[in-house]
């Protein structure tokens, strides 16, 4: 499974309680939707961490790398890259 | 929004003290009459202008006879807030009572929760060390976010990010303060048969700054509706004592001291005060930025960070949710 499904199930099973895929789109805005609020992230980001082995700096928590499951995506590619 | 005149805090903030004083007293009297049925108020007195300035409210709307004060310092509270209280009951002559809440909190776990959390963040983390958690994020367009700031005792700071469980634990168990002292505000007022004031100030409000059942909860919030600079100007129109009127916002709630805007607003409440006042209305960044001294680009951040905090808190001052329309129609 790639990174960015495994993101986008976690948040489908985590903050939707389902495993619908037809209720995130990979471009969905989270802030938009307003399903994702600071506390969220944070959740958000320990499972980016423990699940890719990846360390997220206070700099890099913005929602240009963040908001979107695409956006995660790409930005653990860069992280590993 | 196109202003005539540039936005000022004079102007925003300008109010008629006599006749809102009158206006909130005589609405206390009506809610306490018709609403609540009770025969006065129970205020938890800080030492801080919000509570300060919600006291003497509540004495003129019902008189000192029939306000009962409540200062309920626990470990970490300073003694200046004690102090400030006490000054505060005297000048209003009301009856108070300290109650130190500190055996309680020990007894639930609340001090060996917050310890847990500094030692997992700081191993060394021990006697003589102190804390406080700092919000950092909204403002630079970041996502909020809560950092453990930790002096040991040489009076090296030491800090680092809180992650998910550690947040929400040191969060969790601070807000025991909160709702242990809230469960002796309705203790006496069930006593007296008294009804309990709210003291949050419109920013604290609007942005929910405060504990769900905890400093949240209250039958009136007389001061609800008013900006912090407005809470300080009538502070001083009501004569209260200096030392009140200068009180600078702490939450005094950690070890280490802490200000309300570190904690959570971001910027001094002032400030904080005519962004909320600009945001509502709907005065254009540029203008905010130009009032407050900072870019379009910082305004802008201010503006989202206002409108997150909403989102984020609304419920907290809302009913439990019920799976039908209730009564049924």
């Amino acid at each position: 499974m790639s990174a960015g499904e495994q993101v986008r199930q976690y948040i489908l099973e985590n903050f939707l309680f389902s495993t619908d895929t037809s209720l995130l789109g990979m471009d969905d805005s989270f802030l938009a939707r307003g399903l994702i609020d600071s506390t969220g992230m944070l959740e958000v980001l320990l499972f980016l961490e423990e699940t890719f082995g990846i360390k997220v700096d206070d700099n890099e928590m913005i929602p240009d790398n963040l908001d979107s499951v695409n956006r995660i995506a790409a930005f653990i590619a860069r992280k590993k890259a | 929004m196109t202003t005539t005149q540039p936005l000022s805090a004079e102007r925003a903030f300008a109010l008629d003290f006599t006749a809102e004083i009158e206006r909130i007293a005589a609405r206390l009297r009506q809610a306490l009459t018709t609403d609540l049925n009770r025969r006065g108020l129970v205020v938890a007195i800080s030492g801080g202008i919000d509570s300060s300035v919600s006291a003497a409210l509540a004495v003129r709307a019902v008189g000192p006879k029939r306000v009962y004060g409540l200062l309920l310092p626990e470990r970490v509270s300073s003694p200046q807030s004690t102090h400030r209280g006490r000054l505060l009951a005297k000048h209003l002559g009301i009856e108070h009572e300290v109650f130190d809440i500190a055996p309680a909190l020990e007894a639930l776990g609340c001090y060996a929760r917050i310890e847990e959390v500094c030692r997992a963040v700081h191993p060394a983390y021990g006697a003589g060390w102190k804390n406080k958690i700092v919000l950092e994020g909204g403002l630079e367009g970041r996502y909020n976010h809560f950092k453990l700031v930790a002096q040991d005792p040489s009076g090296l700071m030491h800090e680092a990010r809180l992650e998910y469980r550690q947040y929400l634990q040191i969060v969790a168990a601070t807000n025991f303060k909160q709702r242990v002292r809230k469960t002796m505000e309705y203790f006496h007022a069930d006593r007296l048969n008294y009804a309990v004031v709210g003291t949050p100030n419109r920013l604290e409000y609007d942005q929910g700054f405060f504990v769900k059942n905890g400093d949240g909860s209250a039958d009136v919030k007389p001061i609800a509706h008013l900006y912090k600079s407005q809470v300080y100007a009538m502070a001083r129109f009501m004569q209260l004592p200096e030392e009140i009127c200068n009180a600078i916002p702490t939450t005094d709630t950690y070890s280490l001291a802490q200000g309300q805007d570190e904690f959570y607003f971001g910027l001094p409440y002032a400030q904080m005060d005519l962004a909320l006042w600009a945001y509502a209305h709907k005065v254009d960044a540029a203008e905010l930025g130009t009032a407050l001294g900072i870019t379009t680009e910082a305004a802008k951040a201010v503006y989202a960070d206002i409108e997150a905090k909403r989102r984020a808190t609304r419920y907290l001052a809302g009913a439990p949710i019920l799976m039908t329309a209730y009564p049924e129609d």
